[in-house]
């Protein structure tokens, strides 16, 4: 033998030690035919977001803090509110002050840390709010990304992260064309609303709908043509954040602006 | 064969070995590829039982409190705060409160701060939200010194029902 085969037979034997049965199984075409378009699920939640109805008051941002046990004080969340002033002039102003925790309480607007645009009534064209929360993607990047396979999809497309795989590099984090992930402050793992996973599958609603005054908030099984949330989608004009990514957003929102990024 | 290949290569084959023995060890039987493939379908599928299961309820909604409190629902639910679910100014009523003996019961800590109530009643000028139709006043001139309850009663916030 020489060794230019010996180098052949070497790389050869290391490259097929190293690759797991798992890999094999994969590459059956036959599998992987099959899995195309099995999509025998019976449940696709989504969620529908009335930006007309949303008035900032926050308690949605309280419930899911408190729900599901993000520190209190730290600026991170689960969900979140905005609040958009466009001025007659053309002017967009836009702030979310701790997340919309504490509810938006004045008219001063947040423009970076204790800086505050105040705006005159009379100069208001529009003025809005838009709560934002994971939009539980069809196609999530995030997923995607996972090198460890921490963050999936659950069968009835709900994105869940196990915390007990998640390693904490982040690649979820730059990931997400929504930012709406953060690494959860005590167990240091990637964390993101998962629709209160607990509640939706025990039959409850999630903490932000029940805690919503004013109905803002819904959550429904887009797969059941009699769900209420399901009516609306399929017959009102309903929009999604950032459609050019592909990444099919299954959060609805009714009263989408193009100033609302 | 006798070549300095060989040795440093006989390290890296055992390695490999080892590592691969202790993947067959660490890494649960659940965990694989799923229905949709490697690109979306890789993870642990024993974690979506954790997350049903091991994740507690603490929201309870109106109709929990009603169960013991049915006065105090009656009384609000004939006012505009009835949208209201008790939780957002009582607390969440969790099962760290609910597992007590009714004589050793902790009790929810009330919101009666102000900025409680200004999160609906600050007035806002918000065209196109519902901010708009929400009684409100200037936080800075409608008595800035005092907790809205120490006039308004929050299960029923006319000023009547002080009476």
């Amino acid at each position: 033998m020489n060794r230019r085969d010996f180098l052949k037979n070497t790389v050869k034997g290391v490259a097929g030690l190293g690759i797991s049965a798992a890999a094999i199984e994969f590459l059956n075409p036959k599998d992987i035919l099959a899995n195309i378009n099995k999509d025998t699920a019976k449940v696709r939640w989504a969620f529908l977001v009335n930006t007309y109805k949303c008035v900032g008051c926050g308690f949605c941002v309280k419930a899911c803090k408190q729900e599901n046990e993000i520190p209190y004080d730290a600026n991170v969340t689960r969900t979140w509110v905005e609040r958009y002033v466009i001025t007659k002039d053309g002017k967009r102003y836009a702030d979310t002050p701790k997340g919309a925790r504490d509810g938006f309480i004045t008219t001063k607007i947040e423009m970076g840390k204790d800086k505050f645009q105040e705006v005159k009534d009379e100069d208001i064209q529009k003025a809005f709010f838009v709560p934002k929360l994971c939009n539980q993607c069809e196609n999530p990047p995030c997923v995607q990304v996972c090198p460890v396979g921490a963050t999936y999809q659950a069968p009835d497309g709900v994105v869940l992260v196990d915390r007990t795989w998640c390693i904490g590099c982040g690649y979820c984090i730059m990931g997400c064309p929504y930012g709406v992930r953060f690494f959860h402050p005590k167990y240091h793992t990637a964390e993101k609303c998962n629709f209160c996973y607990h509640r939706i599958t025990k039959g409850l609603k999630t903490a932000c709908v029940q805690a919503c005054p004013f109905g803002a908030r819904q959550i429904g099984n887009i797969k059941d043509p009699n769900d209420p949330i399901t009516k609306i989608i399929l017959t009102e004009r309903v929009g999604i954040l950032k459609e050019e990514f592909g990444t099919k957003p299954q959060v609805f929102y009714i009263g989408l602006d193009r100033e609302v990024k | 064969m006798k070549s300095h290949v060989f040795r440093p290569l006989l390290v890296v084959i055992g390695l490999v070995v080892i590592v691969l023995i202790i993947r067959v060890f660490y890494v649960p039987k659940d965990f694989g590829i799923h229905e949709r493939g490697y690109m979306y379908g890789w993870y642990r599928e024993g974690n979506i039982e954790e997350w049903k299961t091991q994740v507690k309820v603490k929201y309870q909604g109106k109709e929990y409190c009603s169960g013991c409190h049915a006065d105090k629902v009656q009384t609000i639910d004939k006012t505009p705060h009835a949208v209201i679910q008790c939780e957002n100014c009582h607390g969440p009523a969790n099962d760290a409160i609910a597992d007590h003996p009714s004589e050793q019961r902790p009790k929810l800590t009330i919101d009666k701060t102000r900025g409680q109530c200004l999160r609906c009643h600050s007035k806002l000028h918000y065209p196109s939200s519902g901010r708009d139709k929400i009684r409100g006043i200037d936080p800075d001139k409608h008595n800035p010194d005092i907790e809205c309850v120490m006039c308004h009663n929050p299960h029923k916030p006319s000023l009547e029902g002080l009476k």
